[in-house]
C-alpha cells in the first residue's frame, strides 16, 4: 500500500500545474481559516465616510521620498468641479502607519474566544482612515474583509456538496452494480432521468425552494445539498462501473463464503477499493460546485446578506454604471477564478497520477 | 421515451410545487388587494385546486390540445412566449457551438501533434483559465473593457437605435457588434473540455496501427495527417448532440447579465415570480432537447461509423 501511495505522490509531484494548484488552495484555505484574524475590519461594519472608497494605496515613503514603513494616508472628500461628483481624495497632511497586530473591532475567533487583535490595520479611528486593500462598498464595508468572510462559504460549499454528492453516490452506485438485475435498471433508469435536466436552470429551479426567511446557515445547508443533488449521479456511474468487474474477484466471492453480509461486502470491501477515484472525481467535482455556488449567490437565488460568498458580493457589480464607477467590486471574481482554476490543476493532476487509463472522464 | 417524459413532466412539477407560496403570494402584501380578492384571484388563476388535479389538467392539456399552460405575468400562452424567445435562444447557442469548435478542434490537434510542448501547455492552461471562469464575471470583465474601450452600448443584441428597426445591413454589422461577447461568454467554458477531448483522440489516431501503415505506404503527412484528423473527429459527433442542452443552459446566465432577449431572463423572472406553468414548461422543454440531443449523437455516431452501425 505504501508503494502505491508513495507511486502517486511522486507523480503527483511530477505535474507542475497540480503542486501550483495546491499551493494556492493551501494558501487560499489559510486564509479562509483564519480570516476573522486576517480581515482588519468586521465584515458587516459600514464606514459611512468610506462608501464605495478606492483601494487604499500603502506608501512607504512620504512627500518628501523619505523611508516612514507603511502607513496610508487619510481620506477626504473632495467635489469634482466638473462632474460635481463627491470623489475621494488623499488628505497628505495626514499619514496614518498600518502596523500589525493592532486592536481594532472585537469579533469572537473561530466562534470560540472573544478577542479584538488583527493582523493588521491602522489605529486611527474609521472616520479618518481605513487600510481597505480593495476598497469599500456600498455601505463602506471593507471589501478585502468581506472577500475573506465569503471565502468561508465559497470554499466550503464545494467540499462539503461534494462529500455528500461522492457518499450519496458510492452509495448508490455500489448498490446498482453490486445487486444487479432489477435494481440495477431502475437506479440506472433514475439516473438517466435526473441527468436529462442541465445542471443550471436545474439548481436555479432547486434554489428557489430554499425558504426566503430562512438564517443564513440553513440557506448555506440548502444550497450544499441543492449542489449535491445534481452531483451525485456521475459518481455512481463510475462507482457502479468499477463494481461490476470487483465483485467477481477472488476477494469478493472468499468474502461471500465466509459469511459475511453483502451490506457489509459493500461497505468493508467494494466502497474501499474504489476510494483513490473517488478521490478524483471528488476534486474534479468540486470547481463546479464552486462555479454553482456563486453563480447562484450571483442571481439572488443564494447565501443572503449580510451574510456573504464570492459570487454574492460579484452582485453588487452587477449594473454598469456601478462597474464603471468602482471596477475593484471585481476582485471577488478573481479569487473564484483562482480557486477553481487550482481545484482543476489538481484534480487533473491527481487523476494523471491516480488513473493513468483514464477511467474516469471529467463528471 | 414516452415514460420518461412522463417523469420528467412529474419531477417538473414536484420542483415548481415544492417552491414555498404561489403566484398569487406576491399580491399578499399589498394593502389595496382584500383577502375576498386574492381568494378570487386564485379560484381565476385555478390555484385554489389541489395539485394533484392541477398536475392533471397540465398534462391533458398538452396531451390533448397541445397547450402548455398559462403564463400568470405575462397572461399569455407559455407555448406561445417560449417560442417567441427560441429563435435569439438557438442563434446565441448555435453561435456559441459554432465558436468553440472552430478553436477547440484546432487547438486540440495543435496540442496533439505537438505534444507537452511549450503551445500545447499554453493551449491547456488558456483551456482552464476558460473552464474556471464563471461566466458571469466574464461577461463583466468584458462589459467593463468595452466600457473603458470607449463602447456606450455593451449588452443586448443590438444598439438600443436597431432594436425595433427592420432588418438591414447597418442592423446587421450592429448585430454582429454585440454579438462576439455572448459568443465568447457562452462558448468559454466548454472550450477547454473539448480541446482536451480532440487533444485525446488525436493522440490515439496518431499512435494507432492504421496511421503506420498510411506512412509506410509512403503517403506524404499531409494526407496522413487529414485521415488521422477525420478519424479523430469521429468520437466528437457524440459531443456536439449532448452539447446543445448544456449551452442552452449556459445561455441562461449569461443572457441575464448581457440583457440577452433569450430564454435565460425570461425563465430567471418566472422562477422569482412564482410563474409556474411557464417554468414547468421551460424545465420540460430544456430535458426534451437533452434527450433528442442524445438520440441524434447515437444516430450520427452510426451513420459516420460504419464500425458502429454493423455492431
Amino acid at each position: 500500500m505504501q508503494t502505491t501511495k508513495s507511486r502517486i505522490a511522486k507523480n503527483f509531484f511530477k505535474h507542475k500545474l497540480g503542486v501550483i494548484g495546491l499551493i494556492a488552495l493551501s494558501i487560499m484555505y489559510l486564509l479562509v481559516i483564519f480570516s476573522d484574524f486576517i480581515a482588519p475590519y468586521s465584515y458587516v461594519t459600514s464606514h459611512r465616510n468610506f462608501v464605495y472608497a478606492p483601494p487604499s494605496k500603502i506608501r512607504f515613503f512620504d512627500e518628501e521620498g523619505n523611508w516612514r514603513g507603511p502607513f496610508v494616508y487619510g481620506m477626504k472628500k473632495v467635489r469634482n468641479p466638473v462632474t460635481y461628483r463627491l470623489e475621494f481624495s488623499e488628505d497628505t497632511s495626514r499619514p496614518v502607519p498600518v502596523k500589525f497586530f493592532v486592536r481594532g473591532e472585537e469579533y469572537r475567533f473561530w466562534g470560540i474566544f472573544k478577542t479584538d487583535l488583527h493582523l493588521f490595520g491602522v489605529e486611527e479611528s474609521s472616520d479618518v482612515a481605513m487600510v481597505l486593500l480593495f476598497g469599500g462598498d456600498r455601505f463602506g464595508r471593507d471589501l478585502f474583509s468581506r472577500v475573506l468572510i465569503g471565502g468561508k462559504v465559497s470554499m466550503t460549499v464545494g467540499l462539503v456538496g461534494t462529500l455528500i454528492s461522492v457518499f450519496i453516490g458510492a452509495i448508490v452506485g455500489a448498490l446498482s452494480g453490486f445487486y444487479g438485475g432489477t435494481v440495477d435498471v431502475v437506479i440506472q433508469r433514475f439516473i438517466e432521468l435526473l441527468r436529462s435536466f442541465p445542471r443550471i436552470p436545474l439548481w436555479l429551479a432547486l434554489a428557489t425552494i430554499l425558504p426566503p426567511q430562512w438564517p443564513s446557515t440553513w440557506v448555506y445547508f440548502g444550497i450544499v445539498i441543492v449542489l449535491s443533488l445534481i452531483g451525485w449521479m456521475g459518481v455512481a456511474r463510475v462507482v457502479r462501473g468499477m463494481v461490476l468487474s470487483l465483485r467477481e474477484k477472488e476477494f469478493i466471492l472468499a468474502a461471500r463464503v465466509s459469511g459475511v453480509s453483502n451490506m457489509k461486502i459493500i461497505t468493508r470491501h467494494l466502497i474501499p477499493n474504489t476510494i483513490s477515484y473517488l478521490i478524483v472525481v471528488s476534486t474534479l467535482s468540486i470547481p463546479g460546485m464552486i462555479l454553482g455556488e456563486s453563480a447562484i449567490s450571483f442571481l439572488g437565488l443564494g447565501i443572503k446578506e449580510p451574510m456573504t460568498s464570492w459570487g454574492l458580493l460579484l452582485k453588487q457589480a452587477q449594473s454598469l454604471s456601478e462597474l464603471e464607477a468602482h471596477p475593484w467590486l471585481m476582485v471577488p471574481g478573481i479569487f473564484i477564478i483562482v480557486a477553481v482554476l487550482s481545484f482543476n490543476f489538481v484534480g487533473d493532476a491527481l487523476r494523471d497520477a491516480v488513473d493513468p487509463y483514464r477511467a474516469v472522464e471529467k463528471v | 421515451m414516452i415514460p420518461m417524459m412522463f417523469f420528467i413532466s412529474v419531477i417538473c412539477f414536484v420542483i415548481t410545487e415544492l417552491q414555498p407560496g404561489d403566484f398569487i403570494s406576491q399580491y399578499l402584501d399589498n394593502p389595496r388587494i382584500s383577502p375576498a380578492q386574492i381568494e378570487l384571484l386564485r379560484k381565476n388563476l385555478g390555484l385554489d385546486e389541489p395539485a394533484h388535479v392541477r398536475y392533471w389538467n397540465w398534462i391533458k392539456g398538452i396531451v390533448t390540445r397541445g397547450d402548455f399552460g398559462y403564463s400568470f405575468a405575462f397572461q399569455r400562452p407559455v407555448g406561445e412566449l417560449i417560442w417567441e424567445r427560441m429563435g435569439w435562444t438557438v442563434f446565441v447557442a448555435l453561435g456559441a457551438i459554432v465558436f468553440q469548435w472552430i478553436l477547440a478542434v484546432p487547438m486540440g490537434i495543435y496540442s496533439a501533434l505537438h505534444p507537452y510542448s511549450f503551445g500545447d501547455y499554453s493551449l491547456t492552461v488558456v483551456g482552464f483559465i476558460g473552464l474556471s471562469i464563471p461566466d458571469f464575471f466574464l461577461a463583466l470583465i468584458l462589459m467593463y473593457l468595452m466600457l473603458q474601450m470607449g463602447a456606450t452600448s455593451v449588452g443586448g443584441l443590438f444598439s438600443p437605435q436597431f432594436v425595433g428597426a427592420p432588418f438591414s445591413l447597418a442592423k446587421l454589422v450592429d448585430l454582429l457588434k454585440h454579438l462576439w461577447i455572448p459568443l465568447i461568454v457562452v462558448g468559454m467554458s466548454g472550450l477547454a473540455g473539448l480541446m482536451r477531448v480532440m487533444r485525446g483522440n488525436m493522440l490515439d489516431v496518431i499512435s494507432s496501427p492504421f496511421v503506420t501503415s498510411l506512412r509506410a505506404h509512403g503517403l506524404d503527412e499531409k494526407t496522413v495527417k487529414r485521415h488521422a484528423i477525420k478519424n479523430a473527429l469521429n468520437p466528437m459527433v457524440s459531443i456536439a448532440g449532448t452539447e446543445l442542452p448544456n449551452v442552452f443552459s449556459g445561455t441562461i446566465i449569461a443572457a441575464i447579465v448581457l440583457n440577452l432577449p433569450t430564454m435565460g431572463p425570461f425563465f430567471y423572472n418566472a422562477l422569482l415570480n412564482h410563474d409556474q406553468y411557464l417554468v414547468m414548461t421551460f424545465l420540460m422543454f430544456i430535458a426534451i432537447i437533452t434527450q433528442i440531443g442524445n438520440l441524434f449523437a447515437d444516430i450520427a455516431l452510426a451513420v459516420l461509423d460504419p464500425r458502429i452501425r454493423m455492431s
